[in-house]
């Protein structure tokens, strides 16, 4: 059924008793050109653009739980092209392209809203350091506008400019950048996929994998054995687990990130504000919650929940930034598992095994990234030629150091970003 | 979160400097070879499960901790002094 405001207009005139399921729910067949194991954000745009710009639709998307029930409906929802460093800076440059023209091509609304982001900056280096990066989003071919004190206090009337620890210079202002409504851009994607003959396979988790003389046959399930030619491992923070299946070791460590959401509001906060001092950052949802978060807790979790010095360092850092906020009551905390990588940056690449594929590494920043990696590991997977904006997330990089992309610039190393 | 210090005993997770996991403590020879380092510096298990861990006592006794933890509970199993169970191969 095609969406539109027509259909909304005849639905409710008709007490919309004509909606459809947005997608069926059917049983795996015994065999399919290509799975894909995980179904977030990723495993279902990489579906959804296996299907649209490669023709393939002999696939199923095998999802351990509900669609949509990991990191891809538990993020904060920044959706930005403000990464400095080649292989980043390209990707996710052409992952935001994607989300401007995604309502269209999905004819589904994700609320994608380009408020615009504005990272403040507390000193000179700090100032110096994102004119750099301005600059190398400008040459990138994308937005950014350095602001002095007086254009965030233009922007932004209500922080705290005055504060003695960390008094705002300043901030870069990214227009292009925004928030989307995480679940929905689940949903788009998987009916996109399923419309085109996609299957989408819930409460089917995979147990194991089937490699024969160095090439991939299929997967174990709990719903069966299911054969493939293919299969793509997009599973975010148990990367670790499913790689093991097919004897792989990753460098990779699960860390849990928490988020929290006020209550509704009225509109008070026009943009998305991060405060790099004090790892604080916050927006504010459709619906009118403060939707704001931090660091990770720092030690390895497979929990999906953090502990309570963690939360506590975000609220003080975000009462620091803006006071306003303080009788403002939190309804909800939770947290989720992401896959930290030692520079912090992705890898999409083939595995030494035929047929299998990996993406996976996306830190706390994979939302934004839904897109462009669905579109790169499907042209990945469709033709085994990398794809020209992701082609430096190679996995062979840790051992040989070459093509590292550390954008904090700590060290290609655990615990690190 | 607490960890049993055993120097300190039971102490608030805030006193606490995580370094990442215990594998630091197996630094491999210098001409081990790249893939040998790789797996140092970079590959991990990863367990969803019990996991052992270097933890330092920063704003208490500023000893380094092994602590067996699960990372799906959050539950401390064990705490170790590292000082008790590092093989030794220079002279001192
Ligand atoms: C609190 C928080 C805030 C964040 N904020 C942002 C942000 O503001 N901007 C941003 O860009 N990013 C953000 N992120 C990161 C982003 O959410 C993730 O990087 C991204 O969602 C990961 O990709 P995914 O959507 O495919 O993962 P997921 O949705 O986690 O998908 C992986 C799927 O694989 C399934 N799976 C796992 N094992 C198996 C198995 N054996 N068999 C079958 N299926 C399996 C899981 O059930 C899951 O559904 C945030 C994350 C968190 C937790
Ligand atoms: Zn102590």
């Amino acid at each position: 059924m095609r969406y539109s405001g027509l259909q909304v207009l005849a639905q409710g005139l008709l007490g919309n008793r004509g909606w459809t399921p947005a997608w069926r729910d059917p049983d795996p067949k015994p065999a399919y050109d290509i799975l894909i194991i995980g179904g977030g954000g990723h495993g279902l745009a990489t579906a959804f653009y296996l299907a649209k710009e490669h023709g393939l639709t002999n696939i199923a998307v095998l999802e351990k739980g509900y669609l949509g029930g990991g990191n891809v409906g538990r993020n904060t929802t920044i959706v930005r092209a403000n990464y400095g460093l080649p292989g980043n800076s390209e990707f996710y440059s052409h992952s935001l392209k994607l989300w401007e023209q995604l309502e269209s091509e999905l004819n589904y609304n994700v609320m994608h809203s380009q408020r615009g982001i504005i990272n403040l900056f507390h000193s000179d280096g700090q100032r110096d350091a994102y004119a750099r990066r301005g600059n190398a989003m400008i040459n990138q071919g994308d937005d950014a506008i350095l602001l002095d004190n007086a254009g965030c206090r233009k922007l932004l009337p209500y922080l705290d400019y005055d504060q003695t620890r960390f008094p705002i210079y300043g901030g870069l202002y990214h227009p292009r950048g925004g928030t989307a409504r995480h679940d929905a851009v689940a949903w788009g994607f998987a009916r996109g996929a399923d419309t085109r003959g996609v299957d989408l396979i819930q409460n089917c988790e995979v147990t194991g994998i089937d490699i024969e003389n160095g090439a991939v046959t299929g997967v174990q399930t709990t719903r069966g054995a299911i054969k493939a030619k293919k299969v793509g491992i997009v599973v975010a923070g148990r990367s670790s687990q499913v790689a093991a299946m097919a004897g792989m070791r990753l460098p990779i460590e699960s860390h849990v990130l928490q988020a929290f959401v006020t209550e509704g509001l009225k509109p008070c906060l026009d943009h998305v504000v991060t405060y790099g001092m004090g790892h604080f950052y916050v927006s504010q949802s459709d619906k009118g919650g403060l939707v704001f978060g931090g660091d990770l807790d720092f030690y390895a979790s497979y929990a999906a929940r953090g502990n309570l010095p963690m939360a506590e360092h975000v609220m003080e850092a975000g009462l620091t930034l803006m006071p306003m906020i303080g009788k403002a009551k939190v309804l909800r905390s939770w947290g989720g598992i992401m896959d930290m990588s030692p520079d912090g940056s992705p890898v999409i690449d083939k595995t030494h095994i035929d047929g299998l594929y990996l993406n996976c590494g996306w830190c706390y920043g994979g939302f934004k990234a839904v897109p462009g990696s669905g579109f790169s590991f499907a042209h990945l997977i469709a033709t085994d030629r990398p794809h020209a904006p992701a082609a430096r997330y190679r996995l062979d990089r840790f051992l040989t150091g070459r093509g590292l992309m550390d954008e904090e610039a700590t060290g290609s190393q655990h615990n690190l970003h | 979160m607490q960890i049993r210090c055993p120097l300190c005993g039971l102490r608030d997770v805030r006193e606490f400097t995580i370094k990442g996991h215990a594998i630091a403590l197996s630094r491999p020879a210098p001409d081990a070879g790249d893939e040998a380092w790789n797996a140092y510096l970079h590959l991990r298990e990863n367990p969803a499960g019990v996991t052992t861990e270097l933890w330092h006592h920063t704003a208490g006794c500023g000893a380094w901790l092994k602590v067996t933890r699960n990372t799906i509970t959050h539950e401390i199993l064990k705490v170790a002094l590292v000082r008790d169970g590092v093989e030794r191969t220079d002279a001192d």
